[in-house]
């Protein structure tokens, strides 16, 4: 019997161009072409000013720990206990979840605040996730 | 909303607690509700105006043979009986009804004709978080302690304390799950669910039910109980992915509902006796007292773990045990409403004396909504 595995994102119509993005190692923010206000989710309109003409852009793909958790019980399909489950706050402003790799899953590695940058994972051949190292340097 | 023209004049919960193997979702919630008629002295003909969450309102009402001129199906998760109460209170007002009756049941437990909860791989929940392995309200509704903690200087011990307090409050009550007494040692030594938080950080699972019957206050002086007046309601709702709160340091939508309740009861802080805060997981009923501005954050770790909210402390907090230790069978707003009534009628087992006025308030989802009730009884 296959291993159960971690639950994949299924991409709309409004989403399809971020999973593109991370498909070609690129994680993509929108910004709003009236405000400048940087967003994510995705969405084909601005939530701060509801202007419907908006740029998708390639991020810096640079970040901080914000907060996280680390999950022992019960555990999601496809992944083993403990890991972390974290926030992260892009430099250009939104946050999003993702996992911390490359990084011991304690609370003693896992420093709020710690810089962090982006890391893509391949789940197949339509789906790559953007998850999250301690930057380098 | 006009202070104090609605009224509690039924409220109750299912005829046993924690665990009813025996029982289906849907029959605790008709065993709610034939208890609460009970308590309001009225027949389910009387009922003219019907509200619950999750199971649809023409589920339960067709279930229970009422025909109601006015329905409230609003699912925001825990909350939802508050904010089921302040559109009662707005209907009845407004004379859309004249008696309403809101149930909630959950066989949380025991999983008897529970309704599935999934989240879609098309959701914004389904891409941006079910993919990084979160599981259930434990690996979610934690996500932003240690952000609030390193922000406002909360320590492990300080909310470790919440468990412990309210621990001393379930010990009074004989309905409560969790009696023994235990340590801030105990919480800090427990089985790790997600860091920081340990097993009896986080609520229990159990089944169970309640419901409550409003009427306007002018009817409620007939009935057989001290009716319970309505004297302030707030509401609102922010996001279901707990990742994109505006912030950490606090919860939005607590900080609209509550001082919208509060402003509505022309009341301030001084004045609440009694205190109940939907407490899913301990951190909830500091990020409460910081939100509806009893004190600033910064205090709220201190202010509990010095004793204020425990039995005989000047604000009692969660006086049933909470959902940490009295009962938590999913959508625990229902039981901290319930407990906030018996302590305006004067008959909880853990009674504050001379308690005027109770403050309820709710959380829905991971901070995702939020309901605040202000109940008194003197009109």
């Amino acid at each position: 019997m296959a291993e159960p595995a971690r639950a994949k994102p299924k991409p709309t119509p409004e989403t399809q161009d971020f999973w593109d993005g991370t498909k070609a190692g690129e994680l993509r923010l929108q910004r709003c072409d009236a405000c400048t206000h940087v967003y994510f989710p995705p969405r084909p309109f601005c939530p701060s000013c509801a202007n419907r003409k908006v740029t998708s852009f390639k991020a810096s793909g640079k970040g901080k720990l914000y907060s996280y958790v680390i999950n022992h019980r019960p555990a999601a399909p496809g992944f083993t206990p403990p890991y972390a489950i974290a926030v992260v706050e892009l430099d250009e402003g939104p946050r999003m979840m993702s996992n911390i790799v490359d990084c011991p899953q304690t609370p003693e590695a896992l420093e709020l605040d710690m810089r962090l940058e982006v890391a893509f994972e391949k789940l197949d051949d339509k789906i790559t996730l953007p998850m999250f190292r301690p930057a380098k340097g | 909303m006009r202070r104090n023209q609605v009224a509690v004049v039924g409220a109750a919960e299912t005829t046993e607690l924690g665990v009813i193997p025996n029982m289906s979702q849907l029959q605790l919630h008709a065993d709610a509700a034939l208890n609460a008629i009970a308590d309001a002295g009225l027949k389910l003909s009387d009922i003219d105006g019907f509200a619950t969450a999750v199971e649809t309102p023409q589920q339960v009402c067709h279930y229970l043979g009422i025909k109601p001129t006015w329905v409230d199906g609003t699912s925001v998760g825990g909350c939802s009986f508050m904010l089921h109460v302040r559109h009662a209170a707005a209907a009845i007002e407004a004379g859309l009804c004249k008696t309403v009756l809101i149930t909630h049941a959950e066989s949380g437990k025991s999983m008897i004709g529970k309704l599935p909860r999934s989240i879609p791989a098309d959701s914004l929940q389904g891409q941006f978080e079910a993919p990084f392995g979160v599981y259930g309200p434990p690996s979610m509704f934690p996500i932003p302690v240690l952000r609030f903690m390193k922000t406002h200087g909360i320590t492990h011990e300080q909310i470790a304390m919440v468990a412990v307090v309210q621990r001393e409050w379930a010990a009074k009550n004989p309905r409560s799950m969790m009696k023994d007494p235990i340590t801030v040692a105990d919480v800090l030594n427990s089985r790790m669910i997600a860091y920081p938080f340990r097993l009896l950080q986080c609520c229990l699972v159990t089944d169970g039910g309640g419901a409550l019957i409003l009427t306007s206050a002018d009817r409620a002086k007939d009935f057989p109980r001290k009716p319970v007046y309505i004297l302030g309601t707030g509401e609102s709702v922010e996001t279901p992915m707990v990742s994109q709160m505006e912030t950490f340091d606090s919860s939005r939508a607590f900080k609209v509902a509550g001082p919208l309740a509060f402003k509505e009861a022309g009341i301030t802080h001084k004045d609440v006796d009694h205190l109940m805060i939907y407490d899913a997981f301990a951190h909830l009923p500091l990020y409460g007292l910081g939100d509806l501005g009893f004190m600033p954050y910064e205090e709220t770790g201190k202010f509990i773990a010095d004793g204020n909210t425990r039995p005989g402390g000047k604000l009692p907090l969660n006086t049933n045990g909470g959902g940490l230790s009295y009962m938590h069978s999913g959508m625990y707003g229902m039981y901290a409403l319930q407990e906030s009534v018996r302590q305006m009628r004067g008959i909880a087992p853990a009674q504050v004396k001379d308690a005027r006025i109770s403050v309820c308030h709710g959380v829905g989802g991971m901070f995702a909504a939020s309901g605040t009730i202000i109940f008194t009884n003197e009109r």
